[in-house]
């Protein structure tokens, strides 16, 4: 039902945005965790937003009189070896850890798109290269190849996020040259051809926002990969460095503390990186229920 | 319908092996490429901060870097060949020694957790299968959701907390044996099997409980795709025409679920196996890291501190080839167990 509105854009644009909205309605109603999942992305974002002015303790200030306490009315999860509230830094780190994803699930997205894009309409030898391209990549287990990029690149955040980018191009790249390459020849195509559009606005303006559904999809599950991935490299050391409150690092700092039982240093910036993800994967499940219900598991 | 020849099966496997060299080539043609992506210039790097614009030179064409790319590459490729990924700055030896005697400890760990996964994922899908809505099935919803969000270094330290610190069931998370147990003399390298050849069950024990920690962690996270597409496959299975006949010809509902629908399900869940080796070969970095277990993984990860580019790029090229080989065997396996492919390739 999507696709059909979707590609009749313009002539219902309306009715179908309406519809879309009732049928968003639907499905929220009837599937609580869908709803879950969106209001636990709320809180992310404003974390995310309004965090950094919120949070009671300054997430840099040390002080050596109350290190490691442990949680309590005043520090509500606890403070770290150096005296810094748990709470203050777990909530400012989500703005890092989420700039970090969007930022690598963006351009990918984006480079995706394009080659994607472009093998999927004109094939040949250009579908050829491509595909063995992206093979490549696959071939690599994809968090070990990202630790690869980075230690080449060189250790800095901008490379956590190229890094990330190129290990979830062939996702994206995929998607879409089989969106693409499957309404190469279709009606409206060849409609809009007919009308004088050229190839790349045919392509752009016509054939690739059928795409975005499943690719919105797409988005959002990968959105919660790149958080884990990202997280990962920081926690074996690349990227962030300390003091920056980020929750890869909070934790591989807190493992230092589990084995003498401070457990509140690990725990927390985990519980909410997993949180964080669980979001974006429920978030990911209930688009693909609203986008496409055949494939509900 | 055509008949089966003998050697069509052998040359649907050829023609896989046609297909894995082209991205053995393209894995060796990136690995090449990080190498040589070092910022700033590798022969400096690779002749230390305290030498001077001579030695830098020698190193530089020690190291060929004065060449054409071109032929560098094939320089380099030259020396894969010849198992050689140079040396590791930091252990002093080279890389390709290095890896090879830690590779058993990653595999024994990457083996068992996937056997652990394997066993508990494969019958949890079949069960929420056989009995959509039920608890069962809930229970698998959830465990599946929440498995793909875990950090595994995050459940790794979470395990430690829980079953070294408060209930002192575990042993200290430092590596593959206490240090109160003598390792097991080197055959395979994999410690379960080497005690066992030894008949020392009290080392095995010891390398058991070491095990466990990290081997837990890992597969509940693998458990989360395997459970979710072995319980699609068996729904998908058990709705299809021929298990409807099966029943209506009256066959034991036993025979039906495992004779008949579980062997259809089991073709997409062994073409899963390759993604989640991806993914387990990267957490297993990370696994390996908590637990400070002596596996390529944490070789790799110490090279990253230090800076010890050869070491780290080798790592991850033989992480690749071992992953492309893991594939390889994977068709392999589906090959034998679906006889259609023989049909399709006559």
């Amino acid at each position: 039902m999507m696709h059909q509105l979707a590609e009749n854009t313009t002539a219902q644009g309306r009715r179908s945005t309406s519809n879309s909205l009732s049928h968003l309605w639907y499905v929220l109603r009837t599937n609580p965790i869908t709803l879950l999942a969106f209001v636990l992305f709320a809180l992310i974002i404003l974390s995310a937003v309004f965090g950094p002015a919120l949070v009671p303790y300054d997430p840099l200030q040390t002080n050596a009189a109350i290190a490691l306490q442990a949680p309590s009315s005043e520090h509500w999860f606890g403070t770290d070896s150096v005296g810094r509230d748990v709470f203050s830094r777990v909530i400012v780190a989500t703005r890092l850890d989420l700039a970090i994803s969007i930022a690598a699930v963006a351009l990918s997205f984006v480079i995706g798109s394009t080659l994607g894009g472009i093998a999927g309409y004109w094939g040949g030898w250009l579908d050829s290269v491509l595909n063995r391209l992206m093979d490549t990549i696959m071939a690599f287990p994809l968090f070990v190849l990202a630790m690869g990029i980075v230690a080449a690149l060189g250790n800095t955040i901008e490379n956590i996020i190229y890094a990330t980018a190129i290990i979830n191009i062939p996702f994206y790249a995929r998607l879409v040259r089989a969106e693409v390459n499957i309404r190469r020849e279709a009606g409206f195509v060849r409609a809009a051809k007919l009308a004088g559009n050229s190839d790349i606005r045919v392509l752009v303006m016509h054939i690739f926002p059928n795409a975005l559904p499943p690719m919105m999809v797409q988005v959002s599950l990968n959105l919660g990969w790149a958080i884990l991935n990202a997280a990962g490299l920081s926690f074996i050391g690349l990227g962030v460095r300390p003091p920056t409150p980020e929750w890869g690092i909070m934790v591989a700092e807190g493992a230092n503390f589990i084995v003498s039982g401070e457990w509140w240093l690990a725990v927390f910036p985990g519980l909410w990186l997993m949180i964080a993800v669980f979001t974006f994967n429920l978030l990911g499940d209930g688009l693909r229920d609203l986008v496409d219900p055949r494939k509900r598991t | 319908m055509s008949m089966v020849k003998p050697g069509s099966r052998a040359r649907a496997i050829a023609a896989r092996m046609g297909q894995t060299l082209p991205v053995l080539a393209g894995v060796v043609v990136i690995s090449f490429l990080l190498t040589r992506a070092l910022p700033g210039d590798p022969a400096a790097y690779f002749a230390g901060a305290a030498a001077d614009e001579a030695s830098i030179e020698e190193i530089r064409i020690a190291l060929g870097l004065d060449k054409p790319l071109l032929q560098q590459f094939f320089l380099y490729v030259g020396d894969l060949f010849a198992g050689d990924l140079g040396n590791s700055l930091s252990t002093g030896q080279p890389v390709a020694q290095d890896l090879a005697r830690r590779l058993p400890a990653s595999l024994e760990l990457t083996l068992i957790a996937l056997l652990i996964s394997c066993c508990t994922a494969i019958p949890l899908g079949i069960l929420a299968a056989r009995n959509p809505g039920s608890v069962i099935d809930h229970l698998c919803r959830v465990l599946v959701t929440a498995g793909v969000s875990l950090p595994t270094f995050f459940t790794g330290i979470l395990l430690i907390y829980i079953f070294y610190y408060l209930l002192g069931l575990a042993p200290s998370p430092l590596g593959r044996l206490d240090f109160i147990y003598l390792a097991p003399d080197h055959v395979t390298g994999f410690y379960l099997i080497d005690a066992a050849i030894m008949q020392d069950w009290y080392t095995w024990w010891g390398a058991v409980k070491q095990l466990i920690l990290p081997a837990t962690t890992l597969a509940l996270f693998t458990l989360a795709p395997i459970a979710r597409m072995t319980r699609a496959a068996m729904l998908t299975a058990l709705s299809s025409d021929f298990i409807r006949t099966a029943r209506a010809a009256g066959l034991t509902p036993r025979k039906v679920l495992y004779g008949y629908a579980f062997r259809n399900a089991l073709l997409p869940v062994i073409t899963t196996l390759g993604m989640v080796f991806s993914f387990t070969l990267g957490a297993n970095v990370l696994v390996e890291k908590v637990f400070a277990w002596p596996g390529i993984g944490s070789y790799a990860v110490e090279a990253l501190v230090v800076s010890d580019y050869a070491a780290v790029q080798g790592f991850v090229l033989a992480m690749a080839v071992l992953f492309v080989v893991l594939n390889f065997v994977i068709d392999l396996v589906y090959t034998a167990i679906d006889p259609r492919i023989a049909f399709e390739q006559s």
